[in-house]
Formats: C-alpha cells, sequence, structure tokens
C-alpha cells in the first residue's frame, strides 16, 4: 500500500479511537476532560485502557495470523481457530488450578508455553496431510482446536472454574480496566519484534529448501515465528478472551490486495487489524446500547462470511 | 571445486544414493543427466544441504557441507530446485530481490538493487516486473526462479531442470547464458536437463546417473555413446556426431 494510502488509513484509525474513548454508559464529551476531574479518570482507567487493547489486540493477532500462513503456507490458517487459542485457554486454566498464586507474568509464560506446545501439536499433524488438499489444513485445525477446546472445558468443570471460562473463549473488552490490562502490551512488543524479521518469515514462506539455499536458519525461524504466535495468542486470550478469524481475515485481504512481501505489508496489516476489531467493537457496544455484544461473537458472524468469501473466490 | 566422497543417501532404508563419488571440472557448465528417478536431485539436495547423506563427505572448496556456515555456502553456492510451487503472493520483483538475502540479510544496498534490476532484464521480465507470479505462466513463473537464483550471484549454481516448462526460445536463450556465465566470470555450474541433445550441445561435461549411482562421466562425446544411451535410458538410440558433437536422434 503507498504511503499516501497508509497515511488516510491511520488518521481514519484515529478518528475511530477517539469516537471509541467517548462511546459508554456514562456520558462524557470532549471538552468534558478538561473541566471535569471524574471524567478524567473515568478515561485513564477505563476507555483509554479499552481503546488500547482493542488496537493492540487487533494488530497484533493480524500480525501473527499472517505469519504463521507463511510457516504452514497455508492461507486458510490462523491461531485463535488452529489449536493456539484452545492451547493457550488449556495452559491458563492449567496454572489457575495448579498455581492459583503466581504472579501474572509467569501464568502468562505457561499459557504462552503451552499454546506452543499444542502449536507445534498442529503442525506436526499438517505437515503430514497432501499439499493438494490446502483445506484438510483449517479443517484439521478446526476439529484439532476443538478436542483441546473440549478438554478445557472438561478441566474447568471438574475444577468448578466453568464461570472463568467464557471470560477466555469469548473475547470482549468491557472488562479491560487500568492495573488489569497492562501485560497486553507484551503483545503488541511482540508484534513489533516479529515485524523486524519480516523478511525471514517471508522466506519461510518460500518453503523450507528456499529458505535453506539463501542460508536462512529454517528451523529457527520457525521456533521464533511458533513463539510470536503462542505469546500474542496467549495474552490476548487471557486479556480479552479469544477473538476468531483476524488473524485470518486480514492478512488475505492483504494479500489480495497488496502481496505478501511482508516488509512493506505487515505495517497495512497491523492497521487493517485494528481497524476491524476497533470497529466490531464500537459496533458491539453501540447495537443493544446500553448493553455490549462481546467482540468475540461480531467477529465470529463477520469472519465466518469473509471466510466463505475467500473460499469461493480463491483460484482453481 | 565441488567434490563429493563415499556419499550415500536412504530413507527409511531404500537406498536412494550409493557411494557417489564425484569431482565437478571447475569454471564449465556440468550436465547432470539420467532416467527419472535416478538420484539427479537428491544428488543435488545433498551438496545444497538441503538433506542431509548419512555416510561421506561432501566439499564445495573449502566449505565442509553439514559442518560449514549457512550463510558461508548461501554465499557461494545457489540452488533452483524443481519445485515451483509458491505459498506465498510475491511480484517477480520481490522474488528475484530474496535472491540477494544472503548478502544484505535485509536492507538492499544500491548495489543489490542494481543487482536485481540486472537479472530481471536478463531473464526478459522487465514487463511482468510487478506482477504476481500466480498470474504467470509456467515458463514465466520458472523464468523468476532462475532470475532470483542468478541475482544470488554464487560462484557454484545448481539448476534443477530450468528447462522445465520453457519454450525454445526461452530454453536456447537460457543455456548459452550459462555458458557465458562459466566462460566469463568462472562460474562453475551443474545443471539436470532431460533432453540429451541440449546437454550435448550446451554442456561441457556430462554426468549420467542411473539406481541411485554415477555409471559415466566425461565431454558429451565421451559420455553420450549408443551404448550408454540405451543402458542407461532402456531404449534404443541412434546417436550421430554432427558439428563434432553427438546428437541423439529420437
Ligand atoms: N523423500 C523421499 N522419500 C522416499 N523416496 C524418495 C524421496 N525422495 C526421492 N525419493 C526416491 O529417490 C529416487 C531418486 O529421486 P530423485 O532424486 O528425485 O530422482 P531424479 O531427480 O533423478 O528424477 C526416486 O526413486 C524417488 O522415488
Ligand atoms: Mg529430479
Amino acid at each position: 500500500m503507498n504511503t499516501s494510502a497508509q497515511l488516510i488509513g491511520l488518521i481514519g484509525l484515529c478518528g475511530l479511537s477517539i469516537w471509541s474513548l467517548f462511546i459508554g454508559v456514562i456520558d462524557m464529551a470532549p471538552m468534558d476532560i478538561l473541566r471535569d476531574r471524574e471524567a478524567f479518570s473515568l478515561l485513564a482507567i477505563s476507555r483509554f485502557p479499552r481503546t488500547a487493547a482493542v488496537l493492540i489486540s487487533g494488530a497484533s493477532l493480524a500480525i501473527v495470523g499472517a505469519i504463521m500462513q507463511m510457516m504452514v503456507r497455508n492461507r486458510f490458517v490462523e491461531p485463535m481457530t488452529s489449536g493456539t487459542g484452545s492451547g493457550a485457554a488449556l495452559g491458563i486454566l492449567w496454572v489457575s488450578i495448579v498455581l492459583p498464586a503466581a504472579p501474572l507474568l509467569v501464568k502468562m509464560m505457561l499459557a504462552s508455553l503451552t499454546a506452543l506446545i499444542c502449536t507445534i501439536g498442529f503442525l506436526a499433524i499438517v505437515r503430514r496431510l497432501p499439499p493438494s488438499q490446502p483445506l484438510y489444513v483449517p479443517l484439521v485445525g478446526i476439529i484439532y482446536g476443538g478436542v483441546i477446546g473440549a478438554g478445557v472445558t472438561y478441566f474447568a468443570y471438574q475444577a468448578d472454574l466453568l464461570q472463568y471460562l467464557d471470560i477466555w473463549t469469548n473475547g470482549e473488552f468491557s472488562g479491560v480496566l487500568k492495573g488489569r490490562y497492562e501485560i497486553i502490551w507484551i503483545a503488541a512488543l511482540t508484534a513489533l519484534l516479529a515485524y523486524f524479521a519480516a523478511d525471514q518469515f517471508a522466506i519461510v514462506g518460500l518453503g523450507r529448501d528456499r529458505s535453506v539455499n539463501l542460508g536462512l536458519n529454517y528451523e529457527q525461524v520457525m521456533l521464533l515465528g511458533l513463539i510470536a504466535i503462542s505469546v500474542v495468542t496467549a495474552l490476548i486470550v487471557t486479556t480479552p478472551g479469544m477473538i476468531p478469524f483476524v488473524g485470518l481475515v486480514v492478512p488475505n485481504i492483504v494479500s489480495r490486495l497488496f502481496g505478501d512481501n511482508l516488509r512493506q505489508t505487515l505495517p497495512t496489516v497491523a492497521l487493517f487489524g485494528a481497524t476491524l476489531v476497533l470497529l466490531s467493537d464500537i459496533t458491539g457496544r453501540l447495537v443493544r446500547f446500553p448493553f455490549e455484544v462481546p467482540v468475540g461473537t461480531i467477529m465470529g458472524i463477520v469472519g465466518a462470511f469473509v471466510f466463505l468469501w475467500l473460499l469461493y473466490g480463491r483460484r482453481a | 571445486m565441488i567434490r563429493v566422497q563415499n556419499t550415500s543417501y536412504a530413507v527409511s532404508g531404500t537406498t536412494i544414493l550409493s557411494d557417489i563419488n564425484l569431482e565437478i571440472t571447475q569454471g564449465v557448465v556440468t550436465a547432470l543427466v539420467g532416467p527419472n528417478g535416478a538420484g539427479k536431485s537428491t544428488l543435488l539436495s545433498l551438496i545444497a544441504r538441503i538433506n542431509k547423506a548419512q555416510s561421506g563427505q561432501i566439499t564445495v572448496d573449502d566449505l565442509t557441507i553439514g559442518d560449514c556456515d549457512d550463510r558461508d555456502l548461501a554465499l557461494r553456492l545457489s540452488i533452483l530446485t524443481q519445485d515451483n510451487t509458491m505459498g506465498a503472493r510475491l511480484t517477480v520483483r520481490d522474488l528475484v530481490s530474496f535472491g540477494r538475502y544472503p548478502h544484505h540479510r535485509g536492507r538492499a544496498t544500491a548495489d543489490d538493487l542494481a543487482t536485481i534490476e540486472t537479472a530481471i532484464d536478463r531473464f526478459d521480465l522487465t514487463e511482468l516486473a510487478d506482477r504476481y507470479l500466480d498470474d504467470l505462466s509456467g515458463g514465466q513463473k520458472q523464468r523468476a526462479f532462475i532470475a532470483m537464483t542468478f541475482a544470488q550471484n554464487t560462484d557454484y549454481i545448481l539448476l534443477d531442470e530450468p528447462l522445465n516448462n520453457l519454450d525454445i526460445a526461452a530454453s536456447r536463450h537460457l543455456m548459452p547464458l550459462l555458458h557465458d556465465l562459466c566462460a566469463d566470470q568462472g562460474k562453475t555450474i551443474i545443471v539436470v536437463l532431460h533432453d540429451l541433445n541440449y546437454a550435448a550441445r550446451y554442456a561441457d561435461q556430462l554426468v549420467m546417473m542411473r539406481d541411485g549411482q554415477v555409471v559415466a562421466q566425461g565431454t558429451p562425446k565421451e559420455v553420450l555413446t549408443a551404448q550408454n544411451v540405451s543402458d542407461v535410458f532402456q531404449t534404443e538410440a541412434d546417436v550421430r556426431i554432427i558439428d563434432g558433437r553427438p546428437m541423439v536422434i529420437v
């Protein structure tokens, strides 16, 4: 995407973000922040953290989705629906049972590790699938994620933690408050670091043989990519909860429009991802005002339609 | 010099290459010929450290495959594999640019950009440079992959069936180009060819393989005898010498 279009997109996203700051049950106008201390603290405690979490989740999920599609060399995978998301939920549930008093950062690391193991399991399975059947890969992913998800539900039931399960499995941002969401900035940082390796992920997308030919340490780049995917997914599952399809839909649209030279396209991927999730979140807050529809639900609907469009629009 | 010593390779118990010993002549085009399944691609993949031999030693100059740094080798030797499937959606220029990756590791210099443009120009891709590879014909795609290998600008170049999908004009453009690269820039090229007449016409050296073994090595005239052709390819062949080069009548 050329820079002027990118600039327009960025300005649009800023506008949406500002709008997002002023949507909520407590009525607040932009000028109130200057006049009213309470309005300012509302902004600082709830509205800003929420908007930041939405933007970070959207951008980082879209980026790891693009990276995962390169690594698997398949357009139809994304972390939330192919085992990484359920793996993260399994991990966080497990540490909640075994180490309830552990610091948040430790819990996060263990959740990321479980997500990583589940993702490696997914890769090991899809590696054996026939390359001529690209649609087997997302199907296997959905089944694989479903099996892990069923395990999560079972353990949550056993441990009497079912009420938490919904927090992790259905993404929504109403619970995002200052002091409880900051960890998600690690997802932003991870996505940014992944951007610095954009060339390497693009080369991995050319396949193992070509990567080796170019002197890339293929296994190492794959592992780094898996770690980035797992960390971002785990952070998002534990903060807003699972948000499906962002990592699928956004990279596909950007790829159609601008290709897969990741160093050039990842900023656009981030921009589109943030915009999509912010629009979904704003929609979720407005359709049944003053009640909210979870962003995960909205993305589920939007994503399913775009997924169908991608399937039918696929070149043979 | 590329030197393959006592090299064997097996996949799950099945021997694919057995005890290969080979020295590739410096500074010339060597054509690797043999029937389907002879092990030509496998041999190239071992030299390019894409697969790992179970025994033996392969060296490229002072670099020992398996021990040397991957990047050092990527600056010395490049391979065009047979597979031209693409996962990523890239333009021709994007793809050719990745050939420079071992040199700049992320930040292309003016030199790199010039080499990329030269490669694009050399393979008649200027008009296609900004098109996506998925929108190109098989032959155009193949040219883009060759241009990428060319942009890597290594002393040793391995090409696995580069004439696949190429029309006669593109084939007759590529083969003399390989010859010139060797003659002018001292490169050493191994190219897998299916058409024996291309091998006879354009290669300086021939290596003939069958069933995972090297059965003959030498000049086209030495290797392409009626006897060898009928033994190795299991088909009667009439070989004639035209302008000092053998020619297989098909
Ligand atoms: N990954 C593999 N697993 C099992 N057999 C293989 C594998 N790769 C190649 N082969 C076998 O090795 C032999 C040589 O293959 P290859 O090197 O591709 O031959 P060529 O390039 O000369 O046509 C063939 O019989 C092929 O079936
Ligand atoms: Mg072959």
